[in-house]
């Protein structure tokens, strides 16, 4: 309950981005037949729209607890005649899956501590208009939104220049700070009432002391937001480790073990000679089903909060812009 | 230049002085120095560093020999994309995936946005929105796994059709149903989420010219297009402004999941080509040549569709 409260209101710009209207509709509708037929039309592609969205889910969550037969037989069906768990069984019980998970659990949490040190501490400097060469290293910052290196080169300066082939920091480095996130971050602690910190800074309180006993303690909700951006960015990722891991398959997260049991199963894949003897026999259906329920599970968990969060995160940029 | 530096004079005081002021400042702020260290390495290293590592497009880059020790070639491997017969081939599947995004993808969001805008239902409407944003959330693997064990051989679309056309239609491997495939897979994943910039536009709108255009008969359609849609039009021209300079990415991470030897022939983009021929083959200088000229393509778009828009009256991107 206390940690709910904490994440609660968040003041970006002095606006209260948490309690900001989504929309409002277009007031009055006369209740002529066109109207009503606008209405009807309306309601229900929408609704359909939604449904669509929805029951691909729906279906591999049910098809995941059903038995191979009733797969293989059943044209159609959202919830299995018979329930086993057999999937979740076999899952449980593979160390490379466990491994993946376990893989995709530790680059997620190491992932985002990485990312929230290096841009809360960029974007207090940053927040002090004091500080001298500001400007300068602000508009580093923001050409580096609009201009890339691109693949090949960011590849060579993480593989051949730093090598860090092969080791897990080759996923967490290269995105430690997304530029826009720390812009926000930025904005928000130039949002803090300065006199608190110079009071601080009387007692003889150092930067550093003045961003860990003032300026976080204020800052929780924001970090609370970013953490999850970055959390679910670090979750989802699979290309970096599938170009950075290919001798370290034991450090593979389960997005690239998913590619491999799914995807490059399939027969239809291009380096089959690349496949795990493991995998060559395609899964049955009902285990692909239930590494998918498995894999999307952690993201459900959170979702309450994306949809409140990111919505606004979305807004705040659309209104600025 | 000689006013600029008196300024500075006045202001910082002059040569010593100015150095002896920046001295102090910097010892000042040595903590804050500290904190910015970190961020700072990161830009330089992970940013700035490959932007100057664009030179290997004019080297022969051998990991071996380093970025500086490599020899210098010019533009040889411009050259040599442009002497592959099949360049042709790559830069129409790529415009044609993008042409077919634009047509297809772009416009949905904001059709789907206005839908949603028109529901008073308030309770209802946020229902639904839970439900139409939940795949952004998703990774692009799982949503081509997803696409896999219901449109594969297996799976139960492919069944379905299978019993209602009397014969399969291999969704998954054939060239015919690939890009049709992509761009199903990215508006079921993002129309939803792209519907949040166009409802926060549509925030905007004063309710008054709603009520005016009522008292003056206009109908639920017409105020939908004398009211509603000018409102979010400059968000769907910056929006389509931003889209132009990716008119030449068709993101690797989605395309290479998808694409397998028997669909080559629609599948094989400039992205899966740097893909392939800098991280799979190792061969860094070429691959880093096409994307050099796919980056030089997106600026030169951004900057001229944004003209476009400043002579058709639109506020654009700046």
């Amino acid at each position: 309950m206390k940690k709910k409260k904490s994440v609660e209101s968040i003041v970006i710009n002095g606006k209260d981005i948490s309690k900001m209207k989504i929309s409002s509709g277009p007031v009055g509708q006369n209740k002529t037949p066109g109207s009503i037929a606008f209405n009807i039309f309306n309601y229900t592609f929408v609704t359909l729209v939604a449904i669509i969205t929805i029951i691909p889910f729906i279906y591999i969550v049910g098809a995941s607890f059903a038995t191979e037969y009733e797969i293989a037989t059943r044209p159609m069906f959202l919830i299995p005649q018979d329930v086993t768990v057999n999937a979740y069984r076999y899952i449980f019980s593979s160390s490379k899956i466990l491994r993946g998970f376990g893989n995709s659990l530790f680059i997620t949490v190491c992932g985002t501590a990485i990312n929230l040190f290096f841009t809360v501490t960029m974007a207090y400097a940053l927040s002090k208009n004091r500080l001298r060469g500001r400007n300068f290293f602000l508009n580093m910052v923001i050409f580096s939104m609009f201009f890339s290196g691109g693949m090949i080169p960011g590849y060579i300066v993480v593989a051949n220049i730093l090598g860090l082939k092969n080791t897990y920091w080759s996923v967490l480095l290269p995105g430690a700070i997304s530029a826009y996130n720390m812009m926000i971050v930025k904005n928000f602690f130039q949002g803090i009432p300065q006199e608190l910190e110079e009071s601080a800074a009387i007692d003889g309180c150092t930067d550093i002391g003045i961003l860990l006993k003032i300026v976080l303690p204020l800052s929780l909700p924001v970090l609370a937001t970013f953490g999850l951006f970055y959390a679910v960015g670090h979750w989802n990722a699979y290309f970096g480790s599938m170009i950075y891991m290919t001798g370290a398959k034991e450090k593979w997260p389960l997005q690239v073990l998913l590619r491999e049991l799914i995807i490059m199963s399939n027969g239809t894949a291009g380096d089959l000679n690349n496949l795990d003897p493991e995998f060559v026999q395609p899964p049955e259906q009902s285990i692909k089903m239930a590494v998918i329920v498995v894999s999307t599970v952690p993201i459900m968990c959170v979702y309450p909060f994306l949809q409140k969060y990111f919505v606004k995160g979305v807004m705040v940029g659309a209104l600025k812009g | 230049m000689t006013t600029k530096a008196a300024e500075r004079r006045a202001v910082h005081g002059t040569g010593k002085d100015y150095w002896r002021r920046l001295g102090a400042e910097v010892r000042r702020d040595k903590w804050l120095y500290l904190l910015l260290l970190p961020g700072l390495i990161y830009f330089i290293v992970f940013k700035y560093l490959p932007m100057f590592g664009i030179v290997i497009a004019f080297e022969n880059y051998v990991p071996y020999s380093g970025v500086l020790g490599s020899q210098w070639v010019g533009f040889k491997w411009f050259e040599y994309f442009f002497k592959f017969p099949a360049w042709t081939n790559y830069l129409s599947n790529t415009l044609i995936l993008s042409l077919m995004n634009i047509l297809l993808y772009f416009p949905a969001p904001i059709i789907l946005a206005l839908m949603l805008n028109e529901m008073l239902n308030l309770r209802y409407k946020k229902t639904l929105q839970t439900m139409l944003y939940v795949p952004h959330f998703i990774s692009i693997v799982i949503v081509v796994s997803i696409s896999f064990v219901m449109f594969g051989p297996s799976g139960i679309i492919y069944k379905l059709t299978q019993q209602l056309l009397g014969h399969p239609i291999n969704y998954m491997g054939s060239p015919d149903t690939f890009r049709w495939m992509i761009i199903g897979q990215t508006i079921w994943k993002e129309t939803g989420w792209g519907t949040i910039i166009f409802l926060a536009a549509l925030t905007n709108v004063d309710t008054q010219l709603y009520e005016a255009a009522m008292v003056d008969g206009a109908g639920r359609l017409r105020r939908l297009w004398h009211i509603t849609l000018p409102a979010i039009r400059s968000t769907i021209v910056l929006l389509l402004i931003l889209r132009m300079g990716s008119v030449l990415d068709t993101g690797y991470d989605h395309l290479i999941l998808m694409a397998n030897p028997l669909n080559r022939k629609v599948s094989q983009t400039l992205d899966v080509f740097v893909y392939q021929q800098g991280i799979q083959q190792g061969q860094y200088s070429y691959a880093s040549a096409i994307g050099l000229m796919k980056s030089i393509v997106s600026v030169t778009l951004v900057l001229g569709s944004n003209k476009i828009a400043h002579l058709l009256g639109e506020q654009g991107l700046y």
